[in-house]
């Protein structure tokens, strides 16, 4: 059962993730982001971490893609000229060597792990909110203040950047 | 059937890594280049929940990380879709190609 | 169970210095609708009041040195060091944006609020002990850095040099992250000392294979951060599009920050396992002094000149990190120290003679300056003496130490390399101060408004900075050389 589901929203994830890509039109490209957070929120279930799971949902597939799809709207972002066969041609060469590196690389980390690696799910008892929250409030309470001041910069980012003129 | 371990997890963030990477290197829109680095985030994000999962529940460094990468990609959309906007006020495109005023 | 991780007093001592800026930059932003559009040099004036303050408690939170907040940041020797510089920067930036801003009417509070919440995010990643304080310190300050790019939003070519800073910013610090997160898995740890313990206490292959690894991705991060090959090309677009004042302290506030993450994540943690990471610290530092140097050669605008010439810079500093020891990181602390006041006096002098629109950004605007206004081609001559590495001025000793350092290193080749360059580069500094001196100004040429007072403040500290260090240089020295052995204890 959890083999299934893993390969099936690893699969979907990186199927997504393809389309993201390749995709013409933006907005094509942000439905795929969405469909790619929605599976990654499945995986993260699937790893105990139902907290992360739900910021997930919400912060990335609710929040992050809604301000994407609503700038895409705003600047009416069409399609973009085909590209031309430079790139394409380094894409020939370099998936393949990327593909080849990357894969001996996560079997590097995994032989690297100090224990066995393997996971059994369910009745793992580490991230649910509480213990989120007991984490970031007592272990982690200085990045979680210091974090205040970078949503602080967002603001100020935002008024800066778009405001109509400065005068 | 073989179980799913965290190589499993390890692998599929590398391949959202490598496909997020090619997004940023291939794509002139600049819209789906921010959309390719929130991908790489998230890979990062795999395997940090991931290897928080392996070094069992009293290591929360991994998910908490994982918390302030997901706060970090919030502001980082805002911030560069500020900034993108600024300029289609004043170019009128989001194409990477055609900003071009200063010599890459 | 809570009550072991309340912070006692001691521990908020010691993060006095971002507390009182974070306190000063909000402030501003309250302050900011309730003052007039002539008033807004008051909120200037607070935010020199906060970095005044803010450099204070740096140097008494060193009064209790040690750890806090759950060893998530230290307060050592480096910290302090490294603090001081960025808030001195920060110091230098506000004295001198003040006639920019006015000059494009761009006054305003978010300006002061976001150069404060930068050095924030600086002082954070100097002090901090482990991953994740170092990466949330690290977006801070960068992304308050983008939008400062960016500040004069009609401005094209500030749209574009924010864009280009963000995109390749973001996608460096990505695979920051990502290096990092495979750290954690392998250590399960981002504490930068367990880390250290770890690769100590075990000697099987792989692990060093995938932590090199993951060194190697974090590198990508560090390396775009300081502007080193070759991950150095946004730099001259973004200097040059940047507004000037921004341009300088970029060059020296967030260099120095990574700098000094870079050193301290290096030499803490990655020492035992220095034999991976030395070989591609050594090729950057390489690549990163022959690009920088010849490229800075075929440059008319100053702004891509001093561009090239900081990734030069950064490329002498990075030879101080590939010797992986004790005196090589207290070279490139000194270096950095004296770097920063020469690099940010020259963008002052440059920001000073720009003009409305920055217009004037060519070497032949330079023209005859030192009969137009001796007291500035002087100042900027002691500046570009110093960028050359003439004796009596920090660039001297700095490069000193560095190549010594290399030397007792056995790094021969990056010696010789270095300063090879180095003569490259007297030329194209040379040239400023010829045509400031040799070459009369051009008939016509409107008038350059006086220093005034903030700049001319600017111009001074950093000028007393760069000829302080040349001449005494042993207290700074000291007390780089004390706490460069703390790292790697």
């Amino acid at each position: 059962m959890d083999v299934i589901l893993f390969l099936l929203f690893a699969a979907i994830a990186v199927a997504c993730g393809v389309n993201l890509v390749v995709q013409k039109h933006p907005i094509a490209s942000a439905l795929s982001l969405v469909g790619v957070m929605g599976s990654l929120a499945v995986l993260y279930l699937l790893l105990g971490a139902e907290f992360i799971a739900a910021a997930q949902v919400i912060v990335y597939a609710g929040a992050i893609m809604v301000l994407f799809l609503f700038v895409i709207m705003l600047l009416n972002a069409g399609g973009e000229p085909k590209t031309p066969g430079k790139s394409r041609m380094a894409g020939l060469l370099g998936i393949p060597l990327m593909a080849v590196l990357l894969g001996l690389l996560s079997y590097l980390v995994q032989r690297a792990l100090p224990k066995p690696a393997g996971v059994t799910f369910g009745a793992f008892t580490g991230g649910k909110p509480y213990d989120v929250g007991k984490a970031i409030f007592t272990e982690y309470m200085l990045p979680f203040e210091i974090t205040s001041v970078l949503i602080l910069i967002a603001i100020l980012g935002a008024i800066v950047l778009a405001r109509k003129e400065i005068d | 059937m073989h179980p799913i371990t965290t190589a499993h997890y390890v692998a599929l963030s590398a391949a959202l890594l490598l496909i997020g990477t090619l997004g940023v290197l291939t794509r002139r829109n600049i819209v789906i280049i921010l959309m390719s680095i929130e991908l790489i985030l998230n890979a990062a994000n795999i395997n940090l929940v991931a290897f928080s999962r392996y070094w069992g529940p009293e290591n929360m460094n991994g998910q908490i990380f994982a918390i302030f990468v997901i706060t970090v990609a919030v502001a980082e959309a805002a911030v560069g879709l500020g900034i993108l906007i600024a300029l289609f006020r004043n170019k009128e495109t989001v194409q990477a190609d055609e900003i071009d005023l200063l010599k890459w | 169970m809570f009550a072991n991780y309340l912070p006692t007093g001691a521990e908020y001592f010691r993060l006095l210095p971002e507390m009182i800026l974070t306190a000063a930059g909000t402030l501003i932003m309250v302050l900011e609708p309730l003052t007039g559009y002539r008033r807004k040099r008051f909120l200037g004036h607070l935010a020199l009041a906060g970095l005044l303050a803010a450099l204070w408690a740096a140097v008494v939170a060193y009064s209790s040195p040690g750890p806090a907040f759950n060893r998530l940041i230290v307060v050592d020797g480096f910290a302090t060091f490294f603090r001081v510089l960025v808030i001195v920067v920060g110091i230098l930036t506000v004295l001198s944006c003040w006639d920019f801003l006015a000059r494009h009417k761009a006054e305003s509070g978010e300006f002061y609020s976001l150069i404060l919440f930068s050095v924030v995010g600086q002082c954070v990643m100097v002090s901090a002990n482990e991953l994740i304080t170092l990466f949330i310190g690290l977006e801070v300050s960068s992304i308050a850095t983008y939008v400062l790019a960016g500040y004069l939003r009609d401005d094209k070519r500030a749209n574009e040099a924010a864009l280009k800073y963000f995109l390749l910013g973001s996608f460096a610090t990505a695979f920051l992250l990502y290096g990092v997160a495979w750290i954690y898995g392998v250590t399960g740890t981002t504490n930068l000392v367990d880390i250290r313990q770890i690769l100590e206490s075990r000697d099987v292959i792989h692990p060093i294979l995938a932590v090199s690894t993951a060194a190697a991705l974090m590198f990508v991060g560090f390396a775009f951060k300081v502007s080193a090959a070759p991950f150095q090309i946004w730099a001259p677009d973004v200097y040059q599009g940047a507004p000037t004042p921004v341009a300088a302290f970029m060059s020296a506030g967030p260099k120095a920050a990574g700098f000094a993450i870079l050193l301290r994540v290096y030499l803490t943690a990655f020492g035992p396992i220095d034999q991976s990471w030395v070989p591609f610290v050594w090729t950057c530092a390489l690549a990163t002094m022959v690009i920088g140097n010849f490229a800075a050669l075929a440059q008319n605008n100053v702004k891509r000149l001093l561009a090239y010439s900081s990734i030069a810079h950064a490329g002498y500093i990075m030879v101080a990190v590939a010797t992986g020891t004790a005196p090589g990181a207290a070279a490139a602390m000194f270096y950095l120290a004296a770097y920063a006041f020469m690099n940010v006096g020259a963008f002052v002098v440059v920001s000073h003679i720009s003009g409305r629109g920055e217009r004037k950004v060519n070497i032949d605007d330079l023209a005859g300056l030192s009969s137009r206004q001796p007291l500035t081609a002087a100042l900027f001559s002691v500046f570009l003496l110093s960028l050359i590495g003439v004796p009596l001025t920090g660039g001297f000793f700095g490069k000193f130490y560095i190549f010594k350092a290399a030397i007792d290193s056995q790094l021969y080749w990056l010696t010789i390399l270095g300063l090879l360059t180095s003569a490259v580069a007297a030329y194209y500094y040379l040239r400023l101060i010829v045509v400031m001196y040799m070459r009369p100004a051009v008939d016509g040429e409107e008038e350059l408004p006086p220093l005034g007072g903030g700049l001319k403040t600017a111009l001074w500290a950093s000028a007393l900075g760069t000829l302080a260090l040349g001449i005494f240089p042993s207290a700074v020295l000291n007390f780089a050389g004390a706490s460069g052995a703390m790292l790697v204890r």
